[in-house]
């Protein structure tokens, strides 16, 4: 039998997560520095997954196939196509970022108990979350996935509910106030919607009595499985609701600016880089492939939802008067178009929304954690607080540009390519979606220059004044991530050709044909 | 058919005298009971002549004793094929001896366990006059705030007829589930009812709120055994029998020979929709389901903490598995009549259940609340009336007791001056103060509500999964709503543990001993073991999953 990789790459961060939380209360250092080793090696293994896949092999690669609860018709079943590889890479990568740049975000301000260990849980839970993510985009078997696609909530809510930026507006009463209620809306929302999905999952079973994604994929499409119209839309329904929650598509989304403008920001990138890249991605993997016809049925509605989604979060974002929830807008308007991207249904839009997923991860990640070490400084998330940090740190507002830059999908950065395939793939299709949808482009140009503009240029406030410049341990963060967004800008090419043939199948398992040019110039 | 086979165990006696003769009892297959029983009386008689200051280790040694031998023999008889092949119906058909009893039974068993470690706790409250104490009144007869209670307390009395009662109580709920005829059923009700009356009477402290929670359980639960009474006269008055047997072949029409004294009324379908009615009411009383669910609250919160543990888990057991063989073996010919009834029982239980208790402001209600909702996602896979259903109510059975008798454990533990601190208010930031003792209730808040990996999230797909397979997919749309709607109170808790700032005057986690932590332990190990692997147990409860008849 060959070492399991998949399981070890899942299983590594977990057992990281346990080792974290076991370190004693005074040797916090030691417990920061035992996440971040644990998160290089899942690098380490999440490279080796990369490295080990074969683009033009077979559909799922690195396949575990074992019983787990034959009681159920539920096996342990692992495997990834391309999309999956990609995401699991993104995951691998962003987290030791996420690690370094909350390194003192956990520090304990007061003294509770003596078994009180906020920096402990802390770590653990980002490696928790880390572990249930990648065995989500793992995952073959749909219950499995259900599983940690809902455990995956409570350590998140935990993250989002325990901790929060040091410094506050209000004071730490209100902020605690505003945490948990932030967290708690998260895991209501999120919880509502995998209980919906839990029913959807139950009713699958019924139908096709196994939940092994291959098996039912395959037999709907060699026809042994049939469903009625009805039942397969209200199953369709039940996933993409849990999904739309988790991505999220208006008007589920309402919880994300709360999550993530009280959350602190690697936190916030973990939310909305990581997490919700699951909910997308399941769109992919499980709305299309099981339920190939109910979602060509729904296309037409969600393509409408997924516009809203890009014009509404952009209109948002360019009101907010809060860097985070500004971000968070923005975020909502780029799941637009990843959403659209994917139900485009043309090859072009689903390789872009898979890219973008993953150049979404990453700029956002540069945007947020530079916003971040800036809040940190100030001591605020007021947009109005600032001004003229160029002035004062220069290599600290550069960073943030390109971050910024790279939000509003600059060519040359690499959301540029991702969000020009998706426009293209949605075009040829829906030409009148695809139009409407490039206006997000331009209110993304408004709120990020603004944004720039408002914090980083003009007089130089007093309170920024002695604003220091961004420290070591910040450029280790920031500069991986920037040469990374100018590189995939320039060369999409690696992970393209990994993308490419998992998206060719899901293509095909819809039945559908990319519009031929002339034929789209003969009508 | 001979004239002695129309008579059952209890019947016997009216015969003339001439025709007496010895009943067979089959000793082996009623070990566990026998045993559990024996040690009662036994504890009994330490009452009566073991010197006060021994009796509390005594009493205890023979409660865990006897348990640990009962549930060895219910191994034993799985292990030797009377879950399946050898399944069978003992003491002339008063018994019924197969899967589902003995796995209710097991259930059972260890849930009383548990119970018996949280009775024989003595470390929480303070030692009073140099004597430990445990969370029962030092002496159950002497009025509240009297003389006579301040003496008892200073001489150290302990009101150790707990354990016998405990046992009492244990030994009906064997019976219980296990009862294949409408008396035995009836008297296995009232000889694990009446201890549970007593036992909720005799709070260490708030004496009053305790006795009062006594005397509506008893006044509602004497209703309710009315009822039940009423309804297997009705019955009897239809099949001419109170065998289970019996009466479901005069349901299906099969009967083989008529009784010409009960000619006249057997088989009028009005005796048995009504008396059917009365007698599953007096079931769903005892498990709680709305709308008999009224005394739940108020019994949970006076009772002894350790006592509502106890009962929370193990009553529920007990009384779903005879509703279960009540609507498997004796009425199933009727299904077509109760399954309608029961949908709708079931849709406003769990809805009623976990709506009201989002107002609640007392933990002890809250987990009442939330056993309430508990009984109607049980009751979904009631009602599924498949052998997936029967085997996915014995799972989720199983499943509840450990995290019920482990959550109510921990809320022994949390403390102020008055006792335990029960007020949610009180619980605010105990995250911070002892992280362990609230991450376990935590798990335990986590897996009522049923997030994957806890056993609540396995027992909860199992339910929906046989009620959807029987075609009852409205029912799993309701689950699954008042699921959460039921997530937003425990979510709630585990915000004012972790999220809130610790009061100044807050409760002290008081530190257990050896055996309330066991209880806890066990409790939250098989809560996580049956959330990653609940094969074995499903496969289990697969295979006790058939009603012999």
């Amino acid at each position: 039998m060959s070492f399991p990789l998949l399981t070890a790459t899942a299983v590594l961060p977990a057992l990281g997560a346990i080792a974290t939380a076991a370190v004693p209360a005074a040797k916090r250092t030691a417990a920061k520095w035992l996440a971040l080793v644990v998160s290089l090696a899942t690098l380490a293994l999440a490279v080796t997954v990369l490295v080990r896949f074969d683009p033009d092999g077979a559909r799922y690669q690195l396949t575990e196939s074992h019983a787990w609860i034959p009681e159920f018709g539920v096996r342990y079943e692992l495997g990834v196509d391309g999309i999956a590889v990609a995401l699991i890479a993104l995951t691998a990568v962003l987290i030791p970022f996420i690690i370094l740049a909350g390194w003192h975000d956990a520090d304990p301000l007061e003294t509770g108990s003596k078994r009180w260990r906020p920096t402990q849980g802390f770590f653990a839970l980002i490696l928790a979350v880390e572990a249930m993510v990648i065995i989500s985009f793992e995952a073959t078997d749909v219950f499995l996935f259900y599983i940690f696609f809902e455990a995956m909530l409570i350590p998140m809510y935990f993250l989002i509910g325990g901790f929060g930026d040091r410094a506050h507006e209000h004071g730490e009463e209100t902020a605690a106030t505003q945490r948990s209620y932030a967290a708690v809306k998260f895991l209501l929302y999120n919880l509502v919607g995998g209980l919906i999905m839990l029913a959807a999952v139950i009713g699958l079973y019924v139908v096709a009595g196994n939940f092994s994604l291959t098996e039912i994929a395959e037999a709907r499409a060699n026809g042994s499985l049939n469903m009625a119209t009805s039942t397969e839309r209200w199953l369709f329904l039940g996933f993409f609701f849990a999904f739309a929650v988790k991505a999220p598509l208006w008007p589920l989304h309402t919880w994300l600016p709360n999550a993530m403008g009280e959350a602190t920001a690697p936190v916030a990138v973990l939310i909305t880089a990581v997490v919700d890249k699951v909910g997308t991605f399941a769109m992919l993997r499980f709305c299309l492939q099981l339920f190939p016809e109910a979602s060509k049925w729904a296309t037409p509605a969600i393509l409408v939802l997924a516009l809203i989604s890009i014009i509404y979060g952009a209109l948002l974002a360019v009101g907010q008067r809060d860097i985070k929830r500004l971000v968070a807008y923005a975020s909502i308007s780029h799941f637009g178009f990843i959403i659209m991207g994917i139900f485009a249904m043309t090859s072009q839009g689903q390789s872009g929304a898979t890219l973008y997923m993953v150049n979404h991860g990453i700029s956002t990640a540069a945007l947020m954690l530079v916003a971040g070490f800036l809040i940190s400084r100030r001591g605020s998330r007021l947009i109005a607080d600032y001004g003229g940090v160029q002035k004062v740190a220069p290599v600290l507002a550069g960073t943030f540009l390109i971050g910024g830059l790279a939000t509003l999908s600059l060519p040359g950065l690499a959301p540029f390519v991702s969000e020009f395939l998706v426009l293209v793939g949605t075009f040829s299709r829906y030409p009148v979606v695809g139009i409407i949808a490039t206006f997000g482009i331009v209110l993304a140009a408004l709120y990020t220059l603004v944004l720039y503009q408002r914090t980083m240029t003009g007089p130089v406030k007093a309170e920024v004044k002695h604003m220091p410049d961004l420290r070591v341990r910040e450029l280790v963060v920031v500069a991986p991530l920037v040469v990374l967004l100018i590189f995939l800008g320039v060369y999409p090419k690696p992970v393209t050709d990994i993308v490419n043939p998992a998206v060719k199948q899901t293509m095909s398992d819809v039945h559908k044909k990319d519009p031929q040019p002339e034929v789209e110039a003969a009508k | 058919m001979s004239a002695s086979a129309v008579h059952s165990l209890w019947t016997m006696a009216a015969d003339p005298i001439e025709k007496i003769q010895a009943p067979k009892i089959e000793y082996g297959q009623l070990s566990p009971t026998l045993i559990v029983i024996g040690a009662a009386i036994l504890g009994v008689l330490i009452e009566a002549f073991v010197p006060r200051r021994s009796r509390y280790y005594a009493q205890v040694f023979v409660a865990i004793v006897a348990l640990a031998a009962s549930f060895a023999a219910v191994v034993g008889l799985a292990a030797g094929g009377y879950a399946t092949t050898k399944a069978g119906i003992a003491a002339m058909g008063a018994i019924a001896v197969d899967g589902p009893a003995l796995f209710l039974q097991g259930t059972i068993l260890l849930a009383g366990l548990l119970g018996v470690f949280t009775f024989a706790e003595r470390r929480l409250d303070p030692a009073a006059h140099g004597k430990r104490v445990d969370s029962f009144a030092a002496q159950a007869a002497s009025v509240p705030g009297s003389d006579s209670e301040k003496a008892a307390v200073k001489a150290g009395f302990a009101t150790t007829e707990v354990f016998p009662l405990l046992l009492f109580a244990i030994g009906g709920m064997l019976i219980f589930p296990a009862a294949n005829d409408l008396l035995t059923l009836f008297i296995a009700l009232e000889v694990f009812s009446l201890p549970l009356y007593l036992l909720c009477a005799v709070a260490r402290r708030k004496r009053l709120m305790s006795q009062e929670a006594a005397v509506k359980y008893f006044l509602l639960g004497a209703f309710a055994s009315a009822f039940t009474l009423f309804g297997i006269a009705l019955l009897y008055g239809y099949a001419g029998s109170v065998s289970y047997a019996t009466i479901a072949q005069v349901v299906d029409g099969t009967v083989q020979n008529v009784s010409p004294a009960l000619a006249a009324t057997m088989g009028n379908d009005a005796l048995l929709l009504v008396g059917g009615a009365m007698l599953v009411m007096g079931l769903l009383f005892k498990v709680g389901a709305v709308p008999f669910h009224m005394w739940t609250p108020d019994v949970y919160q006076g009772a002894p903490t350790p006592v509502t543990g106890f009962m929370a888990a193990a009553t529920k057991v007990a009384a779903f598995g005879a509703l279960l063989r009540l609507l498997y073996v004796v009425l199933p010919g009727l299904r077509w009549d109760w399954r309608p009834v029961m949908w709708a029982v079931a849709i406003v239980t769990m809805l009623g259940g976990a709506i009201v208790a989002i107002t609640q402001t007392d933990i002890k209600r809250l987990l009442a609340y939330s056993s309430i909702a508990h009984a109607g996602f049980i009751l979904a896979g009631v009602i599924a009336t498949s052998p997936d259903g029967v085997s996915s109510v014995l799972f989720y059975l199983g499943a509840y007791s450990f995290v019920t008798i482990g959550a109510f454990a921990v809320v022994t533990l949390v403390r102020d001056a008055g006792g335990e601190a029960t007020h949610l208010s009180k619980w605010a930031g105990l995250g911070r103060r002892s992280p362990l003792v609230a991450a376990v209730f935590a798990v335990f808040l986590l897996a009522f509500a049923g997030i994957p990996l806890t056993s609540g999230f396995a027992g909860k797909f199992a339910v929906f999964k046989a009620a959807a397979e029987s075609g009852a997919g409205a029912i799993v749309v309701i689950g699954v709503i008042s699921s959460a709607i039921a997530a937003f109170f425990y979510i709630r808790v585990i915000v004012l543990m972790f999220f809130s700032q610790p009061r100044p005057e807050g409760p002290t986690v008081a530190v257990p001993s050896p055996l309330t932590m066991t209880a806890i332990g066990v409790g939250v190990a098989v809560t996580l073991v049956l959330g990653v692997a609940p094969q074995y147990f499903l496969d289990l409860a697969g295979q006790a999953g058939v009603f012999v008849r």
